[in-house]
């Protein structure tokens, strides 16, 4: 029995989001160093801003400017940060109830040690030199003994070249196992077999396995070993070439319903002309070099077979 | 409240969780589960009327991964079935509400996790508000910290909290639960855990509009779900860090007559079964006869955002 297989699995996805009038200008402001909250109708000053009430649900656009000065109203110290955490040192995760604000932000403080570090302890925004309009834009707090800063002010939220989208990149690493069952199969196609596995209350047998038949519910644990040879049951052909694929357009991409085999793969066609690839073409795989699994599928040069031989995996 | 119908949890099974999955398939991890849980209610796979799970994407790594695991449930011809990219347990209050629209009888509820595929303290960080807080990238266990020195703080915990704590052990496992209505529950089970009332209630999103001291959220649940009504005698509590427990025990009103976590800490399950597997624990102690009225929670998303309550009952 092969091990079973791992592999790194890197997934990488940048949301762009739309900003809305509200978050628009809390975030411009932090471009040009100025905290905006918002104003609900009862009173409160919510920093950071929200667009509707969390407890009436009403819609609110009443901005006010607060003060880069606050308090901690908790923190929790983080020896090791991750990489794309604000500070690359340890350093502490505080919310702040910035002066003029009800309702606290999260971001980090700078400090030499949790020693440094309790509820209730004045801080102010270090403003990032670089800033494009992002939470980032607040490098991190620092201790701060000065007075306090101001109430809030109203403010119309209006700057000039405002951002309206974020982006939003993220990097997720991942290790990827197939299962047991994949892993057999992909050992065996480096070894130049082709091995399926055979539901043991239907009999039907599924190449590529991937451990269960989805017809009964149950594991596919009796080895099969369907092919090589197989029929095409249908294909397309492909005119558009796939970003990093070194193959010339256009091509064909097939079914092949592998002899013994109660579900189709499918496979890329060569050797022949893509106009003359038929269905019910017989074909077998083609390993190169030293390939882990078949390159592409040939003609064997058998007769065509018959429609009602295939008929049932189309 | 009443419900409009009598549903139970008739049959429950868990894998047996200690660490990552042995290279095993999401599938082939469930399969066994599955089977166990069928067999329990006397079902065939594909039987059930009605199909749900509950897992996540972004920790398998892969988009539509839940899709796979249907090979292990018998989908073909295709069954009625549906998905929550949540913890299990809110695929089981799928599945409840279901039976109670008598649109099903029966059904299959799993959900499976396999956080070992990446490293959770980023992956978590994805199901944060992504314009204030995603870009800071805090890990599960810091937002837990601060919720905890608030606490402690607000003496609502004994000690000043110690060191952030470390990220909790990353198991992978599966968990399934079968539910059932009326006869058909009393067929496939000698003692049926009947649910008496199951709700939810999210928080706001942002952090710092909550009071992290109370869960609103829960007591509400609770208080809809007719947790208050009559006392229970267990309660199994998804905390995922220690000091969460204080809150749950505050919101739900447990005193020391409650046995909570009969089954074991929460914290040790894996991501997106844990809630579910509190709903199958606190089933299963009926169904064995050591509780009459047991109360089960479940939560998602930082520092008890999203909370579910259960309210599950034996015959007399």
């Amino acid at each position: 029995m092969p091990e079973n297989l791992t592999a790194p699995l890197v997934v990488e996805f940048p949301f762009t989001r739309s900003l809305g009038p509200v978050q628009s200008a809390f975030l411009t402001g932090l471009r040009e160093r100025v905290v905006l909250g918002v104003r609900t109708r009862d009173g409160r000053v919510l920093v950071p801003p929200v667009e509707y009430d969390p407890v009436t649900a009403d819609e609110i656009r009443d901005l006010v400017e607060v003060a880069t000065t606050g308090t901690v109203t908790t923190w929790a110290w983080n020896p090791s940060p991750r990489p794309r955490q604000p500070l690359p040192r340890p350093f502490a995760w505080v919310l702040v109830r910035l002066d003029g604000a009800d309702t606290a932000l999260l971001h980090a403080l700078d400090a030499p040690g949790a020693d440094a570090v309790r509820t209730g302890m004045r801080v102010r925004i270090r403003w990032a030199a670089r800033r494009e309009g992002a939470i980032t834009d607040i490098a991190c707090f620092e201790a701060h003994d000065g007075p306090a800063g101001h109430r809030a002010a109203p403010h119309d939220g209006r700057f000039p070249d405002p951002v309206t989208s974020l982006t939003a990149p993220a990097r997720l690493e991942y290790t990827y196992t197939p299962g047991r069952a994949q892993s057999r199969y992909l050992d065996g196609l480096a070894r130049r077999e082709i091995l399926g596995e055979r539901c043991p209350s239907c009999h039907k047998v599924y190449v590529p396995p991937r451990g269960a038949c989805p017809t009964c519910g149950v594991a596919t644990t009796e080895p099969a070993a369907p092919g090589p040879r197989g029929t095409v049951t249908t294909f397309c052909v492909v005119n558009i070439k796939a970003k990093g694929l070194d193959i010339d357009v256009p091509y064909v991409y097939a079914h092949i319903a592998l002899d013994g085999a109660d579900l189709a793969l499918h496979a890329r066609i060569g050797g022949i002309p893509y106009d003359r690839v038929r269905m019910g073409m017989r074909v077998e795989p083609v390993w190169t070099g030293d390939g882990r699994h078949p390159d592409h599928y040939r003609p064997t040069g058998e007769p065509d077979a018959d429609y009602e031989s295939y008929r049932r995996l189309l | 409240m009443t419900p409009p119908r009598d549903v139970a949890v008739v049959a429950y099974a868990r894998t047996d969780h200690q660490g990552p999955a042995e290279g095993l398939s999401e599938a082939e991890a469930l399969l066994p589960v599955l089977h166990d849980a069928l067999a329990q209610a006397g079902l065939a796979p594909g039987e059930a009327d009605f199909t749900c799970s509950g897992s996540s994407d972004y920790l398998a790594g892969r988009p539509f991964s839940f899709t796979l695991t249907l090979d292990a449930v018998g989908a073909w011809p295709p069954i009625a079935e549906s998905h929550v990219e949540m913890d299990g347990a809110w695929a089981l209050y799928e599945a409840w509400v279901k039976i109670l629209t008598g649109r099903a009888d029966t059904a299959l509820v799993y959900a499976h996790g396999k956080p070992s595929a990446g490293d959770p303290r980023d992956v978590l960080t994805r199901t944060l508000d992504p314009y204030y807080v995603a870009p800071l990238w805090p890990e599960p266990a810091s937002l837990a910290a601060l919720q905890a020195r608030a606490l402690a703080d607000a003496g609502h915990t004994g000690e000043p909290p110690g060191p952030t704590p470390g990220p909790p052990a990353v198991t992978d496992g599966a968990a399934a639960v079968v539910l059932a209505a009326g006869d058909a529950a009393r067929r496939m089970c000698a003692r049926p855990a009947w649910i008496r009332g199951a709700d939810h209630r999210v928080e706001p999103h942002a952090l710092g509009l909550r009071d992290l001291t109370d869960s609103p959220s829960t007591r509400l649940a609770a208080e809809r779900a007719g947790a208050f009504r009559a006392p229970v005698d267990t309660a199994e509590l998804h905390a995922p860090f220690a000091a969460q427990e204080a809150v749950l025990r505050r919101a739900l009103r447990l005193d020391d007559t409650v046995t909570v976590n009969p089954s074991g800490d929460a914290a040790a399950d894996p991501l997106m079964v844990t809630g579910l597997i509190r709903l199958g624990e606190a089933a299963a102690r009926i169904h064995r006869g050591a509780s009459d009225r047991a109360l089960a929670h479940a939560t998602s998303g930082p520092c008890l955002q999203h909370n579910l309550v259960a309210v599950l009952e034996g015959d007399a």
